[in-house]
């Protein structure tokens, strides 16, 4: 495979210019040729998000979509959720109402629920719950998942 | 422990120690290493056969079992049981014997060009007879999977005490079950994957991967490959849940390390989700039949079981394929008084995935056919589930069991108790009969179980096991700025044990858990020990734990009576000093620190230099126990489940972090809940997996899974030295028969039982339809 193409990549503000095959996904990318690793790859069929990502602000199984259909766009990682040593209200409450277990599934509900929260800030809780199940997690029997997660949208709303 | 209530750091859901670096996207998971050349493995795509020819494409490197000459196979060992040794080669040589077995390895600078070396080899495979179901695999003439093992049974396990025969002869009622537990995968969130890397300057090998026994599998892979262990290093970095399937060895992870001493460079595998479906650990895949005779009371009096528990092709590294078969015989009889016990398990070999351990082990089942014996009882004498139990359960403490096993101080029928007020019983058997009324159909279910934990090691010698994973060490070790470190051959990964051992540490030496870093995972830098699994680690490395600090303690007294001139015992040790009781002396516990090991002349002698503790426990024992409860409603027109509430009340002794306690017990039954309805493994006829992706193999979503009611009691077992009890599995154990008996319930105005996990639409709706069609 030569035909490698050129594209530019940026991630959380930065810009990464890389070559790749036009068959490499973007979650391969992301991981191997930008060197953010925050975002995993838990079954590279679409099923369990561990690898979502925000691509021009929408939600993205980065294991589905190729790097080079995300040429030019701007694209948020885990990494980008804190600011310096800030974390963000989804981060905090996700540590607060423990959230997380192994860890593996937290970065893909993370840029999940900041983009539809960000997108729809007044999303009724029954829709919260249907974005919640486009998601695996094998730890927390989700319990502590939505607990956080309807804190943040809550905490999110009622601020100015 | 010294510090109890609100001033200590025990008992509070204080937040986790390892979340910050996850939260943000800094974990360290294996996949995250970048290696020289990736591997990707091909796999048989028969069941059975004889591999007749292997061609590699132009210029690719393949690895075939040709080049492992100087590779011994896998020969797990256990020494009781009529057990029959069998061994699996890393790389499969002359025979296939399940679909998704490794056959060869292909290396190449990227996983892409890897794939695409390895989609080119050609594999011909003579194929042969082959054989799925475990009743199939005993039947007469059935293809042997290995020839050494007679009629497939490589392991068999019979008892039966004095008081069998003659409590059966006597008995009011025979009730009978006959439970099958279809087969699922534990399926962490991350798939398995390594890396191996050389290293030029010491000729040592580091491999990292993601496993719950790095020590383990350290001593595995030296042996196998010839080399001493020193010469290993085994890192178990970030690992994204385990439950099990990344307890037993990986074969290929000793290819990876084989690999890497031969090319002296790095080589990396991750597995991806198909391989993880087909060919990581299976599990639960067991056929259990029992018979139980009660009094005319409803007591239980004598209970006999036949195990059959399909152990797939080959045997799992350490535990051996032994352990589902076995422990169903021993603890089988669960949380029940019974004096008339007969059993016999058998371990069959099948052309399927190897069986190992997973969350729970056994008990799911042994669990489910229990429960469903009780409410077949319940329904026989006309009583309340609930009644049944109460009439059955264990109530004195010590108990030993028919089997021999001792039951430490428990609170089986309170926490059943507990459950049934919280569930609102004779509410709900209202409601129930208001919906039937109008055409709904509403369940409710109850599990009563004992979760045996902190096995030590005359328990595993009891099985016959060639190693005994009883025990662990905790080095705890003060740095010269009163920073603590304490080094644990457990491995978590998960379980927030970073912090609930931190927190036992605090309260012993008076410094606060954030300055106590508990290091794992890497076997350069801990004690030898056996990671985490069966609900082990916090028994087990906790009570460690606690050892070690208490020596710590002594130490830290010792030089604060010297400095502040008192008597040992006025020394007080909290938040971060030492102080002479009653009066306002005192001294920082850093300074005391720096003392013993910069100013070792003040001390005449009377101190070593230096802040360093080590402690091993291997504890007796214990069992923790709980009593789960689903409400569910059955659509009969589609055979779907709903389930509309699950309450658990358990206790597990002290609990250390309620926050992390709750976590647990919601995962386990997330995952009891996905074995009741959900998630099945299915092979066809000739072997094939159908279930090879996560849109067929059906994990729970936050949809499946309604809102978990907990609530704890806490006997302080005297088994344990920090009085905690394990709590890992115990969901897992509990919910599958809490749902089963609940469907069943829903379904009894139709007079059908569902027996089978998972109780799946299909199955539902056939057992309707059957109903239907009788007369």
């Amino acid at each position: 495979m030569s035909d490698e193409r050129d594209i530019v990549l940026t991630i959380n503000g930065r810009d990464h210019a890389v070559r790749v095959e036009p068959r490499r996904t973007l979650a391969d990318v992301i991981r191997e040729d930008c060197g953010q690793t925050g975002t995993h790859i838990g079954c590279e069929h679409g099923v369990c998000g561990a690898c979502t990502v925000l691509v021009d602000g929408a939600p993205v199984r980065s294991c589905l979509m190729f790097a080079v259909q995300a040429d030019g766009k701007a694209i948020r990682t885990v990494e980008g959720l804190a600011s310096g040593d800030e974390l963000s209200v989804l981060q905090r409450a996700f540590m607060e109402h423990h959230g997380l277990q192994c860890g593996f599934c937290t970065p893909g509900f993370l840029m999940l629920v900041t983009g539809v929260l960000e997108r729809e800030p007044d999303i009724s809780d029954e829709d919260l719950m249907d974005v919640l199940a486009s998601n695996l997690c094998r730890c927390t029997g989700y319990q502590n998942i939505v607990k956080a997660v309807r804190a943040a949208a809550a905490e999110l709303r009622a601020k100015p | 422990m010294s510090v109890a209530g609100a001033t200590g750091w025990v008992g509070r859901s204080i937040r986790r120690l390892e979340d910050p670096a996850l939260i943000a996207g800094r974990g360290r998971f294996t996949a995250d290493l970048v290696a020289a050349h990736r591997v990707r493995f091909v796999r048989s795509q028969h069941a059975a056969g004889r591999i007749a020819k292997i061609t590699a494409p132009n210029g690719a490197t393949v690895i075939t079992a040709a080049d492992l000459t100087d590779v011994k196979p896998i020969r797990p060992m256990l020494h009781k049981f009529d057990y029959v040794p069998i061994a699996q080669p890393v790389l499969a040589s002359e025979r296939v014997r399940f679909v998704g077995e490794a056959i060869a390895a292909v290396l190449a600078p990227t996983e892409a060009q890897a794939e695409d070396a390895a989609d080119a080899v050609e594999v011909d495979i003579a194929t042969a007879d082959a054989v799925i179901d475990a009743r199939d695999a005993l039947a007469d003439g059935a293809p042997l999977v290995h020839g050494e093992v007679a009629g497939n049974v490589i392991v068999k396990g019979t008892v039966e005490t004095p008081e069998f025969a003659a409590a059966r002869a006597v008995a009011e009622r025979l009730v009978r079950v006959a439970v099958r537990s279809r087969r699922q995968n534990a399926l962490p969130l991350e798939p398995r994957g390594g890396h191996a890397a050389f290293d030029a300057a010491t000729g040592r090998i580091t491999l990292t991967c993601s496993t719950q026994t790095p020590h383990l599998t350290r001593t595995a892979i030296a042996d196998l490959l010839g080399m001493p262990e020193a010469q290993l290093r085994v890192i178990a970095p970030d690992v994204g849940g385990g439950f099990g399937q990344k307890m037993s060895l990986a074969p290929e992870y000793v290819l990876l390390v084989w690999l890497a001493r031969k090319l002296q460079s790095s080589v990396a595998w991750s597995e991806d989700r198909r391989e993880n479906l087909i060919a990581a650990f299976h599990s639960r895949d067991q056929y259990i039949a029992l018979e139980g005779a009660f009094d005319g009371a409803g007591k239980l009096v004598a209970l006999s079981a036949d195990v059959i528990a399909n152990v797939g092709a080959y045997s799992c590294f350490p535990t051996t394929c032994a352990v589902e078969p076995l422990m169903a015989m021993v603890e089988l009889p669960g949380p029940y008084d019974v004096r008339g016990y007969r059993c016999s398990a058998r371990g069959v070999l099948t052309h399927t995935c190897p069986m190992a351990p997973y969350r729970g082990v056994s008990r799911p089942v042994i669990t489910c056919a229990i429960e469903r014996l009780m409410d077949r009882a319940a329904a026989a004498f006309g009583l309340e589930p609930a009644e049944l139990r109460r009439r059955n359960l264990i109530d004195r403490f010590p108990y030993v069991s028919a089997t021999g096993l001792t039951f430490d101080e428990a609170t089986y029928v309170e926490t059943m108790e507990l459950a049934v007020k919280h569930i609102g019983l004779a509410k709900f058997r209202a409601r129930q009969k208001d919906a039937r009324a109008r055409g709904r159909y509403l369940g409710i279910g109850f599990s009563t179980f004992s979760e045996r934990t902190g096995y030590g090691t005359p328990a595993f010698a009891a099985r016959g096991m060639e190693i005994t994973p009883g025990w662990e060490t905790v080095e705890i070790a003060m740095d010269p700025s009163g920073f603590v470190e304490a080094r644990i051959g457990s491995s978590p990964h998960g379980q927030g044990l970073r912090t609930t051992l931190a927190q036992i540490i605090a309260d012993e030496i008076g410094v606060e858990p954030r300055l106590i870093r508990v290091v794992h995972g890497d076997t350069d830098r801990t004690p030898y020990g056996f990671g985490t699994f069966a609900s082990r680690s916090l028994v087990i490395a906790g009570g460690a734990s606690l050892l070690a600090a208490r020596k710590v303690r002594g130490k830290l007294v010792k030089i604060a009576s010297h400095l502040l001139e008192a008597s040992a015992d006025d020394i007080v040790l909290e938040a971060g000093t030492a102080k002479v009781a009653g009066t306002d002396r005192s001294v920082p516990i850093e300074t005391l620190a720096r003392a013993a090991y910069h100013q070792l002349h003040r001390f005449k002698g009377e101190i070593e230099p230096g802040i360093a503790e080590s402690a091993t426990y291997d504890p007796p024992g214990t069992f923790s126990n709980a009593c789960h409860v689903a409400i569910v409603e059955v659509d009969v027109e589609t055979g779907g489940v709903t389930l509309e509430k699950f309450l658990a009340a358990e206790d597990a002794g002290r609990i250390i972090n309620p926050m992390i306690v709750d976590g647990q017990i919601h995962g386990g039954i997330a995952q009891g809940i996905a074995n009741a309805l959900l998630e099945e493994i299915v092979y066809d006829a000739s072997g094939n997996v159908l279930t090879s992706t996560l849109a067929d193999y059906l994990p729970p979503t936050v949809h499946e899974i309604p809102p978990i009611e907990l609530h704890h009691l806490e006997t302080m077992s005297e088994a344990t030295v920090t009085r905690a009890k394990g709590v890992g599995e115990g969901g897992a154990i509990g919910a599958p028969a809490a749902v089963l008996n609940a469907v069943n319930d829903a379904l009894a105005p139709f007079g059908v039982e569902i027996d089978e996990m998972p109780a799946t639409p299909q199955r539902i709706r056939a057992a309707l339809r059957a109903a239907e069609k009788r007369p």
